[in-house]
């Protein structure tokens, strides 16, 4: 199982991807709101959306999965 | 068989190293003969071997394993040591530890830099008595690299392995090269691994490349070949000056080269908004010249060397496109490498801030940020060469500190129009300030309140009222800042400047 996790602690800002999608290598899945930054969080590996981990709002931190893919 | 025909034999056999289906395991692994590798690192016919005939009179330990000498990369004196890995697995017996003593001992005499091509098992345990704990033994090797270090630049391109003792050679050196695939350091291997603590696990994972290249900052540079890896050796040498006496040659002035999105047009005017800090540094450095170090590790600050009108500078950017630019342990860390590193051979350093601050949350603080943001600091405090700090967007907190801000004597400090210096940034500092304030007020009232006070906030850090009260020394529209650098760099050249008085600091390590 392929995992998008984060690279810092913060806010679920935007989920622009859902269950079901293709994803590929290097593609903005997710963006957090840290620092009053954005913060785009890209996958590391092309793959299917399998399952959000996260809802928009939500803190995580550095670490969490956000996303699984297939 | 005449004397010189003797000889010839006894150097030709010496030359051709280890056993040849150690070669040829070493071909398979896309690894060249130690002897190739330093034909194409040192100008064609320019060097001078030291210890040829060590060992020799023993079976099987041709140059005891280590080809040392002294030669020329572009006409640059260097001196060297290459580990031959077909000679027991370019393991260390006592001559080859003498040798590379030796050798460290005519670099410091002759004050040129140093060249470790490491590609060894170790010890060799079984002349353990004659090598190991000894005056002259391994460990005098790793006190010499910390004597030479900041005296002469010590370069070290890691081809195979440098396991237990051995990964120390890299470890003191100022740049680590790695070669991916081949390349990896260690203290336990993972057979040692398993057997003292019970993990399993690949070499790849525990100490490959690209591990220690991204993640735990012992290699500086990922390369794909042993080709690439000696390239990228001799083009960092032409950053560097031959000892710390001198400084690095001004090399031919390149313009930037032009692009459709000039330096204004690249700065978003949101200043939460990521932009690529890569393509800022292109439109102020010398046309090819950036040569970036730790590219892969704490990629939210990058570092780098780079040439304005031919002169060698050093480059400390945050990069908003990761992590938001915010600074962490690892990036403090990296970042007070670089600048000790550029301090210690006069190259000049171009602070270009783009930062939130320091990351905070539990996560850090147990990581003690504190303490390698303070590292960061001391460095960037401590540095006298020609320091300009360039504020691109915003500085917030100890980030403006951090990145060379007015207290910490910069040449200058020079602001784009779009620069914001505070405390913390307006969303944050309103939040701050006006949070019982805001509480009290009904939830119709507050955006109306909030839009006030962050407006009369960015009013009060306006940047022309920051250049009034001489906080900036300047401000420079961003297409004019290549310019801008072009001439002070120029013009500070002559700073000569001792930080304080004393035995050394209490670093914060």
């Amino acid at each position: 199982m392929k995992q998008v996790k984060t690279n810092m602690a913060g806010n679920v800002w935007k989920i622009q991807v859902g269950v079901g999608d293709e994803v590929t290598a290097g593609q903005e899945v997710v963006i957090l709101e840290s620092m009053k930054m954005e913060i785009p969080i890209t996958a590391e590996e092309s793959g299917v959306v399998d399952e959000l981990k996260v809802e928009e709002g939500s803190f995580v931190n550095e670490d969490d999965v956000l996303l699984t893919l297939k | 068989m005449s004397h010189e025909a003797l000889w010839q034999e006894k150097v030709e056999k010496i030359s051709r190293g280890g056993n040849e289906k150690y070669h040829e395991s070493n071909e398979a692994k896309g690894k060249m003969f130690v002897r190739e590798r330093l034909n194409l690192l040192l100008d064609e016919g320019s060097w001078a071997e030291d210890g040829l005939f060590a060992n020799s009179e023993k079976e099987g330990l041709p140059a005891d394993g280590v080809v040392t000498g002294t030669g020329k990369i572009n006409g640059q004196t260097v001196c060297f040591m290459a580990n031959d890995s077909t000679v027991k697995a370019g393991s260390w017996g006592a001559k080859t530890v003498e040798k590379i003593i030796r050798i460290q001992e005519t670099a410091d005499k002759l004050e040129v830099p140093i060249f470790y091509l490491v590609d060894s098992a170790g010890a060799r345990i079984t002349d353990q008595l004659e090598m190991f704990p000894n005056r002259r033994g391994a460990g005098k090797i790793f006190h010499n690299e910390v004597k030479l270090s900041g005296k002469i630049p010590q370069v070290c391109i890691l081809f195979g392995p440098s396991a237990a003792g051995g990964a120390y050679i890299p470890a003191f050196c100022d740049v680590v090269i790695m070669i991916d695939g081949n390349a990896s350091m260690y203290l336990g291997s993972p057979r040692m691994a398993e057997m003292v603590i019970g993990e399993k696990v690949s070499l790849e994972e525990m100490g490959g490349a690209k591990m220690h290249c991204s993640v735990s900052g012992c290699g500086d540079i990922l390369v794909s070949s042993e080709k690439e890896g000696i390239e990228k050796a001799k083009q960092y040498l032409s950053y560097f000056p031959s000892n710390y006496k001198h400084k690095t040659k001004i090399g031919d002035s390149k313009p930037a080269p032009e692009f459709e999105k000039t330096l204004e047009e690249l700065i978003p005017s949101n200043q939460n908004a990521p932009f690529e800090m890569k393509d800022f540094i292109d439109r102020i450095a010398d046309e090819g010249s950036f040569f970036e170090i730790k590219a892969l590790f704490a990629k939210e600050l990058i570092t780098g060397f780079a040439r304005i009108n031919g002169e060698a500078i050093g480059i400390v950017a945050n990069q908003p496109r990761q992590k938001g630019g915010v600074l962490f342990p690892d990036s403090a860390d990296k970042a007070a490498r670089f600048i000790t590193l550029c301090d210690a051979y006069h190259i000049p350093l171009l602070f270009l801030a783009d930062v939130p601050g320091f990351m905070i949350g539990t996560k850090v603080e147990k990581a003690g940020i504190i303490r390698h943001g303070a590292k960061m600091i001391s460095a960037m405090a401590e540095a006298t060469v020609p320091k300009i700090s360039v504020i691109v967007r915003k500085a917030y907190g100890a980030g403006l500190y951090a990145m060379a801000g007015p207290a910490f004597d910069p040449d200058c400090c020079i602001a784009l129009p779009s620069a914001q210096i505070a405390v913390m940034g307006p969303e944050a500092a309103v939040n701050a300030v006006y949070a019982n304030k805001i509480a009290a007020l009904s939830p119709e009232e507050r955006p109306a309140f909030i839009q006030e006070k962050r407006k009369e906030y960015q009013e009060n850090i306006d940047i022309y009222r920051l250049a009034s009260e001489m906080i900036i020394d300047e401000i420079v529209p961003a297409n004019k800042l290549r310019a801008e650098l072009e001439q002070r760099f120029e013009l500070y050249r002559t700073k000569n400047q001792v930080f304080t008085q004393r035995k050394h600091p209490v670093y914060p390590v």
